[in-house]
């Protein structure tokens, strides 16, 4: 269990490495032609990896029984949130240079802009009870309202689609992971019930073998 | 077979811009960094010092744009080529997928010289001209870019279309072997494009052969491909391999793949409304705040009577 305790800083470090390499690289000028719209494109894009990536963690802990996880999950999640918001942030300083008349334009006219902001308004709630006495303090409504995910997740795939001309190529790849993680969920009643309720019945607190 | 262009150093000394000009490259970050001070000061710092320009840019065409060019790194490794790829990247880094040689145009349609005509055949290399032209791209950036071409109306005109050609249309090379861009059905290949007969004859069109005061880098179009200014970048198409005059509008490749985003005219218009990106301001590749987007590209002046007395909601 020692080792638990290394391994958050070290993955809260390799989180922050595409954001430090994007800041890198826009020092250095090595991010292409269009630099701007290279920094929007990748924080989008980390934003949805970081969403699935948090995705994941409750099957992992499910199907590897690793309740050890857990703690990982809010971390991403958080991460997820923290490149949302500097994709958001390129978008209103670089693509609109806070024009908030265009910006209101934007996101009524253009469909992809409307899932995108929809997507992180969704987001803020869970990023904004992800402490411990939020958790505490809401209780059961806390699990209810971090199902937000699902949707919010749901709502970035789509922004990504509808961004896109012709090559539907990505998106697909991000909706059907997107997909899997929901399946197995979905499952989990069927097949993992009985194992799954010897592990709670073995104590919340119990750590994993 | 090989596109033969005058050099720069064979052109009058007036008539060319030095591609050293082209290629100097203005960092991001002094932009980035300028940009920052205007916000921070209220100021609007967008445009770059024209200073570099002053070394002596005569322009050979009366067309052309006494704008600072976009450097010849960034027109030739961001674009859209989507034979070649669908990232801005992937055209300059799969340029070799493109094969030139040998290349011939096939004519065909209403007019009295059909045929396949090598690329020399199709061009009289003695009205060659450098135009620098605004390039507009349908996904809101831009550039400014020295083409060398003649007139499109000048290589049409020799091939005899009768009366009956109401429009031209082309057809970009078709090649799933190669290219690595074909071998998904991306767009509905080969990639077509066409004008109206007056559009294609206006004097602003080029059928275009280089740039930069060099041959068409394959990425660009090589080895021939047409330049239509006040339109979108897509309307321009690359690599040309057919011509066809015909009667009916022809079937052109964005607006076959998504009809309500892409029309057949698809002229430069900020007040046109487009699903995807706002036009009504662009990002000149190397500038960090946006500008406007002007009415045809700038180009109204020499362009708008085409369109006299038609609504350009409807026929965008």
């Amino acid at each position: 269990m020692a080792a638990v305790g290394w391994i958050k800083p070290a993955l809260f470090l390799l989180c922050l490495t595409p954001a430090v390499q994007l800041l890198h690289g826009a020092w250095t000028d090595a991010l292409g032609i269009n630099p701007l719209e290279a920094l929007t494109h990748a924080t989008g894009e980390w934003a949805l990896r970081f969403l699935l990536l948090t995705l994941s963690v409750t099957p992992l802990i499910r199907f590897l029984r690793l309740p050890a996880l857990l703690p990982f999950r809010r971390m991403l999640g958080l991460y997820a949130f923290f490149y949302a918001s500097l994709h958001l942030g390129t978008y209103l300083w670089f693509d609109k240079f806070f024009d908030w008349f265009e910006i209101w334009l934007d996101v009524q006219d253009r469909l992809f802009i409307t899932a995108g902001a929809t997507a992180f308004l969704l987001l803020v709630p869970l990023a904004l009870t992800s402490t411990r006495r939020a958790m505490r303090a809401l209780g059961r409504a806390w699990n209810r309202l971090h199902r937000l995910v699902y949707a919010a997740t749901a709502a970035g795939i789509l922004h990504y689609f509808w961004l896109v001309k012709a090559d539907y190529l990505e998106p697909i790849v991000y909706a059907s992971l997107f997909a899997v993680l929901m399946l197995l969920r979905l499952r989990r009643p069927n097949l993992v019930r009985a194992p799954a309720a010897a592990s709670d019945a073995s104590g919340s607190g119990a750590k994993a073998p | 077979m090989l596109v033969r262009i005058a050099r720069s150093s064979d052109e009058k000394e007036s008539a060319v811009t030095p591609p050293e000009i082209y290629r100097q490259r203005r960092t991001f970050m002094q932009q980035c960094a300028i940009g920052a001070v205007g916000l921070a000061g209220g100021l609007s710092l967008s445009r770059p010092s024209p200073a570099a320009l002053e070394l002596g840019t005569p322009k050979s065409s009366r067309y052309s744009t006494d704008e600072e060019p976009t450097s010849m790194h960034a027109a030739t490794h961001y674009n859209n080529f989507y034979e070649l790829g669908t990232d801005k990247e992937d055209p300059h880094l799969h340029a070799d997928a493109l094969k030139t040689e040998p290349w011939s145009v096939a004519v065909d349609g209403h007019c009295e010289k059909p045929g396949t005509y090598a690329v020399e055949d199709l061009i009289d290399m003695s009205l060659l001209e450098e135009r620098i032209y605004r390039l507009r791209c349908v996904e809101a950036w831009s550039m400014v870019i020295p083409w060398l071409g003649v007139p499109l109306g000048a290589a049409l005109k020799p091939l005899q279309p009768t009366a009956q050609a109401k429009y031209v249309a082309f057809q970009t090379i078709m090649d799933p072997d190669n290219l690595p861009g074909q071998r998904r059905r991306v767009l509905d290949w080969p990639y077509v494009e066409g004008l109206r007969m007056d559009e294609a004859m206006h004097p602003l069109a080029l059928l275009t052969v280089g740039m930069y005061g060099e041959a068409l880098p394959n990425q660009n179009g090589a080895p021939v491909r047409i330049i239509v200014p006040w339109k979108y970048g897509f309307k321009s198409i690359k690599s040309i391999v057919r011509i066809s005059f015909v009667e009916q509008q022809p079937p052109t490749a964005w607006n076959r793949e998504t009809p309500h985003e892409y029309g057949f005219y698809s002229n430069v218009n900020p007040d046109v409304n487009h699903p995807r990106w706002s036009q009504r301001r662009e990002r000149r590749i190397g500038e960090f705040r946006k500008r406007k987007t002007l009415m045809f590209n700038g180009y109204a002046e020499e362009v708008a009577h085409l369109y006299a007395g038609m609504d350009l909601r409807q026929y965008f």
